[in-house]
């Protein structure tokens, strides 16, 4: 009884937060008074959403499948290239400074670049996504096929097993769990690109949406596009999640075995 | 596909010829040096020693996984050059998968090694039966579906042994397997091994701390001197077979034990005296 009531808790406690920080938004509306230009109150966010429901899911689409091409590329690259970084020490050494480098270069300042290469609109959006998205896959599957306990490899050679037979029997599996864990980062990476660089070059999709709202200072429409983007970055989260624990339950099985397992 | 003539059965399996290791470059760790022994086939051997006396290191020469520095090892008569393919390992973590459940674990080994490799898929029912049958022996029928985690400490160890069999390995090489059991689980798993043995005739080298699990289980015990590693001593084991938990009260055991006890108890004084003298040799 006491463990069913918990369960319920565990998952009203996100909807009671997002309630929470809404009534704390109208309640600092009401006590402030500010202009609606600098803060809208949610009701008129709500209102906005509404009103502009249509245009909104037109470029909220557009968005979303920028980010969804841009993240699949990520998780093809991404993987192929932790495995081939994770593969051998050596490569490891001499590919990850590189990697480092790469990430650290923000992207908005690669937009213009991508523009020139690709044009503007959809391209350089969907690259975007995916030059933020790849990295923590990359990073994370290397750093999964390198935790391998070396007492196992050594059980696997000593049945003759060969690099192959190691990598496809043991050390794939292993990162599993690590390459799951990094999707959920990487979607919600995969949408800041998408939107960086509509925001720079496009005429269409939410980050566009955003510009076009503040120059004409509609506040409330730019809030309206926020809460789209974040919950679209909740949604795919969660389809992550979910992958994850069916995928790798074996790897959260205190997570699954508190909850009665699925 | 094991049976040799008979006039090489009486050979060495395992041979050891003035063996040395050293890690790193020539200014490494001397981990064994010296080292001569040899193992009949079918013959249960036990290697003890004080700590760090390189008894893992011996484990990675004698499986091939390891190059020695010097000296030559011969095991079924051929020199060893590369992993042996005829090995089968367990050790003191079960090292167990955990996203397999216990009969996919079990069955690792035919995925790798042939000719069951290439087999494994026609005759997948065969295997399976095969792999299940030899879970029986070990008392966990009826637990092929679980996980690791879902096991108790005792039945990782039970499945690791399982692992380390199914392909029939000639020579199965135990890292101090139960060392991480307690007192009760331990001495119930040393009568498992015994019937395993018994029943399936493979040479065996076991490494361990444990000196009545020594004397226990093995045949021939090596004691081996603080580092650098080498065999200061040998020890036959003739209680018979099969040997329960009431042998190990009797008093050639209990002799066998001591002695043993009062060499390396000798050996780590040695070691920790500044200067060094040179051990006695005092093979039996």
């Amino acid at each position: 009884m006491k463990a069913k009531h918990r369960k319920l808790a565990e998952k009203l406690a996100p909807w009671v937060v997002i309630a929470g920080l809404f009534t704390i938004w109208q309640a600092a509306i009401f006590i402030f008074n500010p202009r609606p230009f600098i803060l809208p109150s949610p009701a008129l966010v709500y209102q906005s959403f509404i009103d502009y429901r249509d245009p909104i899911m037109a470029h909220a689409l557009f968005t979303l499948t920028n980010t969804l091409i841009g993240f699949g590329l990520g998780i093809l690259v991404g993987a192929m290239l932790g495995i081939f970084i994770g593969s051998s020490r050596l490569i490891y050494a001499g590919f990850y400074p590189l990697l480092i480098g790469i990430n650290s270069v923000p992207k908005a300042a690669v937009v213009p670049l991508l523009v020139i290469w690709l044009g503007i609109g959809q391209p350089p959006a969907i690259a975007t996504a995916f030059l933020l998205s790849f990295f923590p896959i990359a990073v994370n599957v290397a750093a999964g096929l390198a935790t391998v306990e070396p007492e196992l490899e050594d059980v696997l050679r000593s049945l003759g097993a060969s690099k192959l037979d190691v990598l496809t029997k043991v050390s794939l599996p292993r990162s599993l769990p690590y390459f799951f864990a990094s999707l959920k980062v990487a979607v919600t990476l995969a949408f800041v690109g998408a939107v960086i660089s509509e925001t720079l070059a496009s005429n269409d999709g939410i980050g566009y949406l955003m510009l076009q709202a503040a120059s004409q200072f509609r506040t409330s429409l730019m809030f309206a596009g926020l809460l789209v983007i974040a919950a679209m970055g909740i949604g795919t989260y969660l389809i992550c999640a979910f992958i994850e624990v069916r995928m790798t339950g074996w790897a959260t099985r205190k997570q699954t075995q508190v909850t009665g397992g699925g | 596909m094991t049976n040799l003539p008979q006039n090489e059965a009486n050979d060495p399996f395992v041979d050891f010829s003035d063996v040395a290791l050293r890690y790193g470059d020539e200014n490494g760790t001397l981990a064994l040096s010296g080292v001569d022994l040899s193992i009949k086939k079918g013959q249960f051997a036990a290697i003890v020693g004080p700590s760090g006396c390189g008894k893992s290191s011996f484990m990675k020469l004698a499986t091939g996984l390891c190059p020695a520095t010097e000296g030559s090892i011969r095991v079924a008569g051929a020199p060893v050059t590369g992993p042996l393919k005829i090995t089968g390992m367990a050790f003191q973590n079960p090292t167990l998968l955990p996203w397999r459940d216990t009969l996919r674990n079990v069955m690792l080994p035919l995925e790798i090694v042939q000719p069951h490799r290439s087999r494994l898929r026609a005759e997948y029912a065969k295997y399976v039966a095969q792999a299940k049958t030899i879970l029986a022996t070990v008392g966990l029928a009826g637990f092929e579906d679980k996980h690791p985690w879902m096991l108790s400490g005792g039945m990782q160890q039970r499945v690791s042994l399982c692992r380390s069999l199914i392909h029939e390995p000639q020579l199965l090489m135990l890292d101090e397997p139960f060392a991480a059991l307690d007192a009760f689980t331990r001495e119930e798993l040393w009568s498992v091994l015994q019937d395993l043995w018994l029943e399936k005739q493979f040479t065996c080298i076991l490494v361990t701390h444990d000196l009545r699990e020594a004397a226990y289980l093995a045949d021939v015990i090596f004691v081996m001197s603080a580092r650098p590693g080498r065999v200061i001593s040998t020890h036959r084991v003739d209680i018979p077979r099969p040997r329960t938990i009431e042998s190990t009260f009797d008093p050639a055991f209990v002799e066998i034990v001591q002695k043993i006890r009062a060499e390396i108890a000798q050996v780590r004084k040695e070691s920790k005296a500044p200067a060094r003298p040179a051990a006695q040799e005092q093979v039996q």
